[in-house]
């Protein structure tokens, strides 16, 4: 059935595409979760509707009112559009260094927008929306960094689609950023699938992002939980790029940097089941379309160039 | 003098400025103790009191998180990279 109600209906169920050209043999294969195919365009349309019904479930979200979340990109997407359909106003606090499209598209879904230091990175949104929150507190914070239904939306959503997809599985692969991805899936796929690997693909951005003052101001989303992790991969730019690129060029998908980086991190599992003589399953998620990256350029020239576009920025 | 060490921005005060630095040991352990004798004070900022790797600090040897390989117990060899990164909340979520 591919008929729904209304849009917040077609929210999941996306489709998982294997890469035989990527792949490295015929019993170790890559697949890809192709989360771009949600409303939005990004897997963020699971915890933002999640995070929505479960507030309207508990009575601390009431039509009206305003929500306030630090995000730089798809979250406040998918916040945005199911706040409108919902009947709620939507603030988003958002480092100034991000592209353009987002603030766009945030915009057209009715969001506003305040501006956190891009020096600060996703740490100093975190911080200034806390800040906020304190001066409008009748505002309601969903918080996706803490926020059990963002990690539950996929322990109920993510995690059976692909089991049910690919039942063979044996190593999924997504991007660290609220961790809720990552903790919902592999908490599902751990109870069902035993010797089930679960790998973290975290992007490692240009120095400008990590400029703390100092190391106690760092920050780990509260709903990490390091025993669902089997590994944890640090993709730098250039890798992100490069995989990013050969990902269309190679399998005609069109996806944004962090997959470049999840596909990576893929790769490296995949490579590493050939050598040790083992099959291999191996899924992995798009996270989003290349479309909103397109204005930095680094889908074409050099590598060297591309990673010069994305220097200080938040490309994933 | 055999692995290479990326010393992020907030760590530089230790190491005169200098972003990669050389080190030696033959686990996260070792090198930690040879870096904090070239650069005194450098290993506190990474090791709590208690000996575990501080909760703000990530440590990847060729991009893999230490804490999946042992932590301070994970193995080095020759050639290796090691990377050193504050905690952050990340990009665009």
């Amino acid at each position: 059935m591919t008929r729904y109600e209304s849009v917040l209906d077609a929210c999941g169920n996306t489709p998982l595409v294997g890469l035989p050209r990527l792949s490295p043999s015929d019993s170790v294969r890559l697949w890809a979760k192709l989360e771009d195919r949600n409303p939005t365009g990004s897997i963020k349309d699971r915890p933002a509707l999640w995070m929505i019904r479960a507030a309207e479930a508990a009575g601390t979200l009431e039509p009206g009112d305003t929500i306030l979340e630090p995000t730089s990109g798809n979250t406040g997407i998918a916040l945005a559009m199911v706040a409108k359909m919902r009947g709620y106003r939507l603030v988003c606090v958002m480092p100034e260094n991000v592209s353009a499209e987002r603030t766009q598209l945030l915009r057209m879904y009715g969001a506003e927008i305040i501006f956190s230091p891009g020096a600060g990175g996703s740490n100093a949104a975190v911080a200034m929306a806390r800040q906020i929150a304190t001066e409008h507190p009748d505002w309601v914070m969903l918080n996706q960094y803490a926020n059990i239904a963002n990690a539950r939306a996929h322990y109920e959503t993510t995690g059976p689609e692909l089991l049910r997809d690919l039942p063979t599985i044996t190593h999924f692969v997504a991007g660290l950023g609220t961790t809720g991805t990552l903790m919902g899936v592999g908490r599902y796929l751990r109870e069902k699938v035993e010797s089930i690997e679960i790998i973290a693909a975290e992007p490692r951005y240009g120095e400008l992002v990590y400029g703390l003052r100092n190391i106690d101001e760092g920050y780990v989303p509260e709903l990490y939980d390091a025993t669902v992790l089997s590994r944890r991969f640090s993709v730098g730019t250039r890798d992100a790029v490069l995989r990013t690129r050969q990902l269309v060029e190679v399998e005609g998908i069109f996806a944004g940097f962090s997959s470049g980086a999840i596909l990576h991190a893929a790769l490296a599992v995949a490579h590493e089941a050939v050598k040790a003589g083992r099959p291999a399953d191996v899924a992995f998620v798009v996270a989003d379309g290349g479309w909103k990256y397109l204005s930095t350029g680094a889908y074409g020239g050099t590598l060297a160039d591309a990673e010069d576009a994305l220097e200080g920025q938040l490309w994933a | 003098m055999s692995i290479e060490v990326r010393v992020p921005t907030i760590l530089r005060s230790y190491t005169g400025g200098q972003r990669v630095v050389a080190g030696s040991g033959d686990t996260i352990a070792d090198l930690l103790g040879d870096l904090d004798a070239q650069f005194p004070g450098f290993r506190g900022r990474l090791v709590t009191d208690d000996g575990g790797l501080h909760r703000f600090v990530n440590v990847y040897v060729n991009d893999e998180d230490v804490r999946f390989l042992g932590a301070l117990d994970a193995k080095l060899n020759v050639g290796d990279t090691v990377t050193i990164l504050p905690a952050v909340a990340g990009g665009s979520r």
